[in-house]
């Protein structure tokens, strides 16, 4: 009987299941996991807290910084004012001149106007100068009329361009940095064209790095597949020999094999050492491999190859080779067979290790630095000098948020087509 | 006959595939592959034989030949010992043996993906030594089955059709026949790992048979299936042979499987074929001390033997007592042998005046009641599992554990072996 009743009460009027003193089934079995959870949840709390200040708080740094435009609003607040309900097209009057020269005085004091000159050049060359020249002149001025008197210093400020330029600041954030990582930017009317020609860096450079990431996906799985096919059919001893060779490099300083290929591969290098021995080329026309795109594509595809090998091997080893066999006794020949059962198998390591390469060489950045010369600069050397020579951590910003949104759109087509499912990193 | 509503597909076709085989076959031969006699899915006379003494039914053409065939891979020690083999086209031949016995060796050097060492093997008179599987025309079916799961079960069975650039037309009606046969018509368009390992074990079958060769190997086909689950599917095997007439080499290390459905089994061990013949002899007759024990039960009496007359041997046994015996396999007067004889074959408590009983004295050392029989320990001759059954039969003995009883056994259904001694624990037992 007591079974009986156990089993009413399980299945309430509600339609809830519930335990046999009553409680919802589900609420019972949160509780029972509560405290494993907890348990999960601490043991990971370390790499939690590592990940979040190494990773997501300078990510999310970067995302504000790459949209952050305060130096104009900040400094300049008085001009602004002035300059609402300004046509735009005619030069400002007297009162926004006036409140000009107060913030330049302002700004001089503190030794904030040359911040706003200095964001101000990224849009307008020149700029720059301009404030700091004014900045100096203007603070031994006491009375105006202030109009003449910016005039007198400089005659780009009879140039309504550059209050078009400060106007356009009137906001905190701007998606300028933004503009000018695609190559655009804002015209005198306000409205977003193409730089000039000779102006233009960042597309062709994202494309150049896009070309070079794939080259080198295609090149690893080239090089790759064999050596994986290798590891995962041989006979143990020999796989192992050859996993110990392609983790060789893993434990090599990166620094050491990227300049082993200047070693090589420079104009008076190895290689070219043993064409010239060998007859192959004469002593005037060695080849330049190194210091540009050459150099690049050869020693980061020698150091991305294991990152295509594991995967392709981790998926390699899981197709028995019954199934070749019976490719083979169905009337498939050697090469039928591997196209059309082997390789299909594959499919999911050779996507892994080909995202893999691809995401890696996308931000890749010592090995360029050092082996690419002026060719063979990437996306992530540009970023690093706007991040250390040029200190336009704005722009530095934009580019890499562009770059990670282009990784996050090819990882989400990829699971859209392919899958994560299958998606086997070694 | 079961087989023949199970099966409707091959009944009525067979004008249609008639007309269809030729242009088949020319492109077969066009493309080089080895395809002797053309073996259609053609309705198959049923056998009106006696199931148990199936010689009529042997074809005894040498389909598929070993000649002196030898194996080794690493140069050091035989895995297949001299082997001369004769397959005869329709049967249905099955290797049996230990594993490491060489049994699976043989059968991929027949399906090529093993070379021979040493000697040839012959399929329809001609070497295929040289020939690379796929042009063997040999169907397979592995033992984990190789379903490929990148493809639909459909997918899977046209795949032998397409390499052989047969009509596309053509393909979709042999795999609709095939996945009829099979009983898997509404499975085509599943993908292997959505089947039962039933289900995925008759694909692999119809995939074998789907490009209608002559050969179709089967290397422990059954072995990843529950017990139930296996022993429909020999039924269902032998069947499909049966039908398709097509000649089969089976490889199992299970001695059920095998008498239930081969023709003919050659039993290995330690690469040599032990004993070559019918369900039926191998298990009443067997010439060798590891016949007699890795099939079916058996008790082993070692003994000496000390006259052979008439083909019988007076074997003295451990512990004094005289016992009559054939002489099958013994070496002659005053050599050690084993008397080999089935626990079911021993008479409890036997009326001696029959003449021609060896009768020894036993203690019982333990009963299990098993239903149908029961099996009862014994000590007998020095030896104290000495098994014997008692059918559950109206009127059969009482006996109780430490009991003495006096035994016996016609001299007929007692052989007298080589004394090869075997560890049976690791390799009889799997």
């Amino acid at each position: 009987m007591a079974i009986t009743g156990n089993i009413d009460k399980s299945n309430g009027d509600d339609g809830v299941m519930r335990t046999a003193d009553g409680t919802p089934l589900k609420l019972s079995l949160q509780r029972a996991q509560r405290r494993q959870k907890q348990r999960t949840f601490f043991l990971v709390v370390p790499l939690l807290v590592f990940i979040l200040f190494s990773f997501v708080f300078p990510i999310l740094n970067m995302l504000t910084r790459s949209v952050e435009d305060p130096q104009v609003v900040s400094y300049m607040s008085n001009t602004l004012d002035a300059l609402e309900g300004w046509d735009g097209e005619s030069l400002p009057g007297e009162p926004v001149f006036e409140a000009m020269a107060q913030d330049f005085k302002i700004g001089r004091e503190n030794k904030t106007i040359g911040r706003v000159g200095k964001r101000l050049n990224y849009e307008k060359s020149g700029m720059r100068g301009l404030f700091n020249k004014t900045a100096r002149r203007i603070d031994k001025i006491e009375t105006g009329p202030w109009k003449q008197t910016f005039l007198d210093i400089d005659k780009k400020w009879g140039n309504v361009e550059t209050f078009t330029v400060i106007q356009r600041h009137d906001s905190a954030y701007s998606i300028s940095y933004y503009l000018s990582a695609l190559d655009l930017k804002h015209n005198e009317q306000n409205e977003i064209v193409r730089q000039a020609e000779e102006r233009r860096i960042y597309v062709s450079l994202f494309l150049r790095t896009f070309g070079v990431s794939l080259v080198i996906a295609v090149l690893t799985l080239l090089l790759g597949f064999p050596i994986a096919y290798l590891m995962a059919n041989l006979p143990l001893r020999y796989s192992n020999l050859l996993m110990i060779l392609v983790l060789l490099p893993f434990w090599t300083s990166l620094l050491v094999r990227t300049t082993s290929w200047i070693v090589l591969l420079q104009s008076q290098g190895v290689i070219n050492d043993i064409f010239v021995a060998v007859g192959i080329i004469d002593e005037e026309e060695r080849i330049q491999m190194i210091f540009n795109m050459t150099g690049t594509i050869v020693a980061m595809t020698h150091i991305l190859l294991p990152f295509m090998v594991l995967p392709l091997y981790s998926v390699m080893r899981t197709i028995p080779p019954s199934y070749m066999r019976a490719a083979r006794s169905l009337g498939a020949n050697q090469f039928v067979a591997f196209v059309r059962i082997y390789l299909p198998q594959t499919v999911p390591g050779i996507s892994a290790g080909a995202i893999l390469v691809f995401i890696l060489a996308i931000g890749y950045y010592i090995t360029p630095a050092l082996v690419g010369g002026e060719t063979g600069q990437l996306i992530s050397n540009i970023i690093a000098y706007h991040m250390q020579r040029s200190l336009n951590w704005g722009l530095a910003g934009a580019l890499g948020s562009i770059l990670l949104l282009s990784v996050l759109v090819l990882f989400g087509l990829y699971s859209r087509f392919i899958g994560l499912r299958g998606l086997k990193f070694g | 006959m079961r087989a023949g509503g199970r099966f409707p597909v091959f009944r009525s076709p067979a004008k249609k595939e008639a007309r269809r085989v030729p242009r088949l076959l020319s492109s077969f031969r066009q493309r080089g592959g080895i395809v002797p006699k053309f073996a259609n899915f053609r309705e198959k006379t049923p056998l009106a034989s006696n199931p148990l003494f199936p010689y009529n039914r042997v074809a005894m053409e040498h389909f598929v030949k070993f000649q002196n065939v030898q194996k080794s891979y690493d140069g050091e020690t035989l895995v297949v010992k001299n082997l001369n083999l004769s397959i005869g086209k329709g049967e249905f031949l099955t290797m049996l043996g230990p594993s490491g016995s060489g049994k699976t060796t043989c059968l991929m050097m027949l399906a090529g993906f093993e070379t021979t060492t040493h000697g040839e093997i012959l399929l329809g008179g001609k070497s295929i030594n040289n020939v690379p599987p796929h042009e063997r025309g040999i169907g397979m079916v592995f033992q984990n089955y190789a379903l490929f799961p990148h493809m639909s079960v459909a997918e899977n069975l046209a795949f032998p059709l397409e390499v052989r650039k047969i009509p596309r037309d053509d393909i979709r009606q042999k795999v609709q026949q095939a996945l009829d046969m099979v009983e898997l018509s509404e499975f085509g368009a599943r993908r292997p790992a959505q089947l039962s390992g039933g289900q995925q074990q008759r694909v692999a079958v119809a995939r074998a048979l789907v490009f209608e060769p002559d050969l179709v190997l089967m290397d422990e086909p059954l072995g990843a299936l529950d017990k139930k689950l296996r022993e429909q599917m020999q039924y269902e095997i032998k069947h499909i042979h049966e039908r398709l007439g097509v000649t089969v080499v089976y490889v199992t290390h299970d001695q059920s499987e095998a008498l239930t459905m081969s023709d003919r089994i050659a039993v290995f061990n330690d690469g040599v074929i032990q004993q070559l013949s019918t369900p039926v002899e191998l298990y009443e007759k067997p010439t060798t001390t590891f016949v007699s024990q890795f099939i079916g039960e058996n008790n082993s009496l070692q003994g000496r033997v000390r006259e052979v007359s008439n083909g019988i041997a007076t074997v003295e046994l451990h512990g004094g007592t005289i016992a009559r015996a054939q002489a099958v396999n013994v070496q002659g007067e005053n050599t050690d042998t084993i008397l080999s004889i089935r626990p079911e074959r021993i008479i409890v408590d036997p009326d001696v005046s029959g003449g021609e009983l060896s009768v020894l004295e036993g203690q019982i050392e333990e009963l299990i009641y098993l239903g149908d029989h029961i099996r009862t320990r014994m000590k007998v001759a020095d030896r104290d599992d000495f098994v014997v059954k008692i059918p559950n039969v109206h009127g059969h003995k009482i006996l109780g554990s430490g009991q003495k009883v006096s035994i016996g056994w016609l001299t007929e259904d007692c052989r007298a072996l080589d004394c090869n001694v075997i560890d049976m624990e690791g390799k009889a037992r799997q």
